[in-house]
């Protein structure tokens, strides 16, 4: 029954109990409006039927209602909208009240990408992983304009606000993936900010996450080895790499040719670039850096002219380790799935 | 029948109640308008409550004192100035009415001189704001100030140009005991400026 | 096909407010007639609408491949902008208010012309006034904000946010304008007959209105000039990074936008109302009832505005009231829905154009009102909010309710309007393919809602597909619908039948006089001693408001 319905009004799985809850109070919704609706249409057309214009002289009685017929019209109504909402409203609350010793994770909304931080853990862009059958809480921001983190198999939606948290929970049933959506406007590729939701098998899951900590740590010692010394070599890249992941430069550039909302970093280095202008420039250093402080200044032919300018955003060596990592993306290169948050791929060969 | 009826109302006494139920309809928008002005007030002195505190006794408290009491006694002659007309003493309107003008000139200025201060000393709204106050309540309280005050000051110099109009129509003669709404409508506009600064005054300068 | 076929011919009032005082393009720009003002405004929120549904069918027909189709992303966001700015603030709050009102009102309450002419005629520039500006940020940029412009990407957006914003803001003056003239005329203007109790119900929805534009009217503009300055000087009201609160404005602009759907809602069941008492000849059930909802519809709706913010990380306690109200605000309506239904009980039903519009205003009107308070209900909220179910629900009301009602009203006082009928086989073809077209357009939404599709998406995952095509196609039933209305009316202008006065044998008091009316409404202002919706007792034949008067 519950299922039926469900495939009749289209709705997605549902992946938490929440979820279930929620799709109950919309059957009810659903056969009231219908039950009330039958009733008030067939009124209506038995009336239209019964008291169709028979003769153009057509006289018609004065009828006046009693005061019961209008408390009947107020009540029943009423009434069953004030059900919805006593059933619908604790629904809500329940979002609001995360269960003690819920998994935090910290959900960061950005143009256009969603951010993924587990406590003392690793970060990803764009997937969020989280165990089967465990309380996870999300704590969400925005680091520039109003986002809405929504999964419809959850039936769960908050915005991510600049400047405050808001938070919400939820505990997933069913291993697999979902999309994430971004449900509040916010800009140009506001239909390309997805992400995914990997629900894993909590064994998997731990397993997962204790690796990637690992990972972590190795290579921040390997940033820090690079910082100190400022030897070119892979952690530079590796560096590089992050910061263009993290910047979200990775999120309008492709690293694989591929045609973003940017035109892609592969073989940029060097490449002739005919500008909006007509004149062409060959894409050097200076080139890359200035695209990055003043990205108006000279657009791209084809492209719009949306990159954010990251004067002051960035630090020297960052830009430099962009750069150097600009620099390398040579063909072949190892291709970004396009969900797969790049700061987990093997370093590029030399 | 009074020639300043329009064809159609059927008699003064109806077109003067029409327009002094529109004018309070008016009236009643400008009042929202401010209201949103002061709900952001409220909001935000509830969020930086020190930093608006202490802005707050920044400003030139006494200056705002003189202000009210200028606008308050303008009011007042304007309200002389409408009781004079009742009697048919145009001309005696005409002079009270420039007598409020020029205080609302006094007012002006001073609310210049204050403005002045806040330039000097980069009182001034967000991304321009040098004040000493620390974090962002400093610039949010000059943002609102300079909203409210800036609108309130707009109001002030509609309000002397229509007394100035309707005086000037009252020294001509064009008003007389029998009919005289315009001179009562621009009254009330007047007391209305007067009186959302009798609100502005302590919601700035003194809490 | 004749009305009347035994009675004589109908006669067309040679004297009239089209030929008086005088004719020519100036004497209608400078006019202060309260009926040549509301024709104005009815042909400029005409050609507002076309040009809104335009944008429209683009929208459409964007949507109708998963990826990129015939613009790209930046195009469409301007795009559905436009869309909503123009429907809503160039065509759907003056088009009933302004143009029906401005011309019915004053009649129904037997006066010679609104209190305040000139306000009146001003209240037209200013509307066009604010039109350029609005049109013209258009086409030098146009804005990607979406017709709610929440902040902070309002503020930041690099598109011309601020023309679009000053438009908006100078439109709200004169909708404040023509409001305030509305309660004015209807308290000191109403003819010796006329008392509170025997006023029409379209006049008592359009009072209720009008309170409304000017309570709400203002908030708005202050909202819209805040984010205007702040996106031209930055001075941090609205902006995060500054210390500003981006929610705030959101209840700023709910605050004025909710109240401002029953602007466009109310105006229909002022049309409504007339329709259903004409057309079944029969004294409407509940007048009181009827006429006070209007009044509670006016009162509630400034209180519920917070349902716009459930998923706004709103705290539970504001989420439970702004719920709760909203339940109560569905009652109002509800009312009225049955009592329109219990008005064709015991009454004589003509199926004319009208009465076809008005089967649709009731349908659309409860699924879109009920969806409504089922969005009401929070937790569901959570799901739909910002989803293709919302756009569904209010094109169920807005287009739904509200353009049928206007539709009905375009037909129901056309031959008071011009003195002529327009084709009432063609129209009744126009009626059926909008309505159907309407369906097909907006009931895939729902489930597209259901099914998780956020709205101002420009690009969509492939699963989304099959509801869109369908969407589109309807769309294109709807446009087709709409050109054919345009059409048969056009040529309805020249050549259509001389209407005769009263041709719907209608008791509303508007029909007593000739039309067109002549210059100041009535030749001899009738004695009003019955009230505008009573049908019983018909008159001798012949009697003003006696089926077919005017014929003999
Ligand atoms: C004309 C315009 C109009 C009207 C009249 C309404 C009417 C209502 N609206 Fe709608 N609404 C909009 C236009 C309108 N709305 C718009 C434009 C938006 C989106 C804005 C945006 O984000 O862009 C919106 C969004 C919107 C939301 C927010 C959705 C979201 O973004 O998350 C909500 C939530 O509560 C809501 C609720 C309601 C309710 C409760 C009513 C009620 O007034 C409805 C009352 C009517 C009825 C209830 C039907 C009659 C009832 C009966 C016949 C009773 C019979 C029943 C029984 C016997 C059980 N509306
Ligand atoms: C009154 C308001 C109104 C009206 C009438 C309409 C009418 C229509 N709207 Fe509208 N729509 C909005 C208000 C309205 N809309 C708002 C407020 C939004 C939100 C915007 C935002 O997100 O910010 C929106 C958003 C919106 C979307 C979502 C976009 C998105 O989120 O990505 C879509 C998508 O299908 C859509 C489609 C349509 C369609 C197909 C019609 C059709 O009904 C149009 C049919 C009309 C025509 C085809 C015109 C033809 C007319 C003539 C040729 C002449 C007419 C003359 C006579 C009748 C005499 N609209
Ligand atoms: C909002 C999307 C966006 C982001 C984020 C972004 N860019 Fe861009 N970038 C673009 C677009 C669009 C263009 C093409 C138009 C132009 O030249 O400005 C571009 C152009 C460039 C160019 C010139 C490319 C060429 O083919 O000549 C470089 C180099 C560049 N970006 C580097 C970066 C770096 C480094 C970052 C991160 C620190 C970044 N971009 C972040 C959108 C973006
Ligand atoms: Cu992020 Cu929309
Ligand atoms: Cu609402």
């Amino acid at each position: 029954m519950n299922d039926l319905l469900r495939r009749l009004l289209f709705l997605p799985t549902q992946l938490s109990e929440h979820a279930r809850d929620v799709d109950g109070l919309h059957f009810f919704v659903v056969v009231t409006t219908m039950v009330a609706g039958l009733l008030i249409f067939a009124t209506a057309l038995a009336f239209m039927i019964r008291y169709r214009r028979r003769s153009e002289g057509e006289t018609t009685p004065e009828v006046q209602p009693k005061h019961w017929h209008e408390a009947v019209f107020v009540g029943v109504p009423l009434a069953f909208f004030l059900l919805w909402f006593a059933i619908g409203y604790p629904q809500f609350v329940e979002t609001t009240q995360p269960p003690p010793g819920a998994m935090d994770v910290f959900v960061q909304g950005k143009k256009w990408m969603w951010k993924f931080a587990y406590q003392g853990g690793p970060s990803s862009l764009d997937v969020l992983r989280v165990p089967v059958g465990r309380p996870v809480r999300l704590l969400i921001t925005s680091r520039d304009v109003i986002h809405s983190f929504y999964v419809p198999e959850l039936r769960l939606k908050l915005d991510a606000l600049p400047g405050r948290y808001t938070q919400t929970w939820f505990q997933p049933e069913v291993a697999g993936r979902y999309q994430v959506f971004c449900a509040e406007y916010c800009g140009l590729s506001h239909s390309g900010m997805l992400a995914e939701l990997v629900v894993m098998p909590a064994a998997e899951f731990d397993a997962w996450i204790a690796d990637q900590r690992r990972g972590e740590a190795r290579a921040q010692d390997a940033a820090l080895t690079a910082g100190e010394q400022g030897l070119p070599g892979s952690s530079i890249l590796e560096q590089g790499r992050r910061v263009a992941a993290d910047q979200g430069c990775l999120k309008c550039h492709s690293v694989d040719g591929s045609r973003h909302i940017g035109p892609t970093f592969i073989d940029l280095y060097g490449r002739k670039e005919k500008l909006t202008t007509g004149e062409v420039v060959v894409a050097d250093e200076a080139y890359l850096t200035r695209s990055m402080m003043d990205p108006a200044a000279q657009l791209v032919a084809g492209f719009q002219n949306v990159m954010p300018s990251f004067q002051g955003r960035m630090s020297p060596p960052e830009v430099a380790s962009v750069v150097e990592y600009i620099k390398s993306l040579k063909t072949p290169a190892v291709s970004a799935g396009p969900s797969e948050g790049p700061v987990y791929e093997p370093s590029p060969r030399k | 029948m009074h020639s300043a009826v329009a064809h159609h109302f059927e008699s003064l006494e109806k077109q003067g109640q029409a327009q002094r139920l529109g004018m309070w309809l008016f009236l009643a928008t400008e009042v929202l308008l401010f209201t949103a002005l002061f709900a952001a007030y409220g909001v935000y002195r509830y969020l930086y409550t020190e930093a608006f505190a202490q802005a707050s006794r920044g400003l030139e408290t006494w200056l705002g004192g003189v202000n009210t009491f200028v606008l308050v006694t303008s009011s007042f002659t304007v309200a002389m100035g409408l009781d004079a007309i009742v009697k048919g003493k145009n001309r005696r309107t005409a002079l009270l009415f420039g007598l409020s003008i020029l205080m609302g000139c006094v007012f002006m200025v001073l609310k210049g001189i204050e403005y002045r201060h806040h330039f000097l000393h980069a009182e001034l709204p967000g991304q321009f704001y040098g004040g000493p106050i620390a974090g962002s309540g400093g610039s949010m309280f000059f943002a609102l100030y300079f909203l409210i005050t800036g609108l309130h000051a707009f109001h002030v110099v509609v309000g002397m140009t229509v007394l100035g109009v309707i005086g000037a129509r009252a020294w001509m003669g064009k008003y007389d005991a029998q009919y005289h709404v315009p001179v009562e409508l621009a009254g009330l506009y007047w007391h209305l400026v007067d009186l959302i600064w009798i609100f502005v005054f302590p919601l700035i300068y003194l809490i | 096909m004749s009305h009347h076929p035994e009675s004589s011919p109908p006669v067309y009032a040679e004297r009239n407010y089209l030929n008086t005082p005088a004719t020519g393009l100036k004497s209608w720009l400078f006019t202060l007639d309260h009926k040549r003002i509301g024709v104005m405004f009815l042909v400029a929120a005409l050609i507002f609408f076309a040009v809104g549904g335009l944008f429209a069918m683009l929208i459409r027909l964007e949507l109708l491949t998963p990826g990129p189709t015939v613009m790209d992303a930046m195009t469409y966001n301007r795009m559905f902008t436009l869309h909503g700015v123009v429907m809503i603030f160039l065509f759907m709050i003056p088009a009933i208010p302004s143009g029906f009102g401005n011309f019915l009102v004053p009649i129904m309450v037997g006066a010679k012309d609104v209190a305040f002419p000139r306000l009146n005629l001003l209240s037209f520039y200013v509307y066009l006034l604010g039109a350029v500006i609005a049109l013209g940020g258009m086409i030098y940029g146009g804005a990607d904000t979406g017709w709610t412009f929440y902040t902070p990407y309002s503020t930041t957006t690099t598109t011309k946010v601020v023309p679009i914003l000053l438009g908006a803001f100078i439109l709200g003056f004169s909708s404040i304008l023509t409001g305030l003239n509305f309660i004015v005329t209807v308290h000191t203007l109403r003819a010796p007959g006329i008392t509170w109790n025997k006023l029409p119900l379209f006049v008592w929805s359009i009072y209720a209105t009008s309170i409304i534009q000017i309570l709400a009217t203002p908030v708005l503009g202050m909202t819209l000039l805040l984010v205007a300055i702040e996106n031209a000087f930055g001075w941090g009201i609205f902006d995060p990074a500054r210390g500003g609160d981006p929610v705030l404005f959101q209840h700023f602009f709910w605050f004025y936008s909710h109240p401002a759907v029953y602007i466009m809602i109310l105006p229909a069941m002022a049309v409504i109302s007339e329709v259903v008492c004409a057309f079944s000849r029969k004294n409407i059930f509940g007048y009181k009832a009827v006429a006070y909802s209007s009044l509670g519809i006016a009162f509630v709706g400034f209180f519920t505005w917070g349902h716009h913010l459930f998923t706004s990380g709103q705290s539970a306690f504001n989420a439970g009231v702004f719920g709760v109200l909203t339940m109560f605000v569905g009652i109002f309506t509800a009312i009225k829905v049955f009592n329109w239904v219990a008005t064709m009980y015991k009454g004589s039903i003509d199926f004319k154009t009208p009465f076809i519009y008005f089967i649709g205003f009731l349908f659309f009107l409860f699924f879109g009102g009920m969806t409504g308070v089922a969005l009401g209900t929070v937790s569901l909220d959570i799901h739909w909010q910002d989803t293709y179910f919302v756009v569904a629900h209010f094109h169920f009301i807005m287009v739904g309710s509200t353009i049928m009602a206007f539709l009905a009203a375009l037909h129901y006082w056309w031959p008071l309007m011009t003195g002529r009928m327009y084709n009432e086989r063609w129209g009744l073809v126009g009626a059926t393919l909008v309505v159907s077209g309407f369906v097909f357009t907006f009931l895939p939404q729902f489930l597209l809602g259901n099914e998780g599709m956020p709205r101002r998406y420009y690009n969509y995952p492939e699963r989304f597909q099959a509801l869109n095509v369908a969407s589109t196609a309807g769309a294109s039933v709807l446009g087709i619908g709409f050109l054919i209305i345009l059409v048969y009316l056009l040529v309805a202008l020249r050549h259509g039948r001389i209407a005769g006065t009263n041709p719907w044998g209608s008791r509303g008091y508007e029909w007593l006089t000739t039309s067109p009316p002549p210059f100041e409404n009535f030749d001899v202002v009738p004695a009003f001693e019955r009230g505008p919706h009573e049908y019983h007792q018909l008159p001798a034949p012949g009697a003003p408001g006696a089926p077919g008067a005017g014929h003999a």
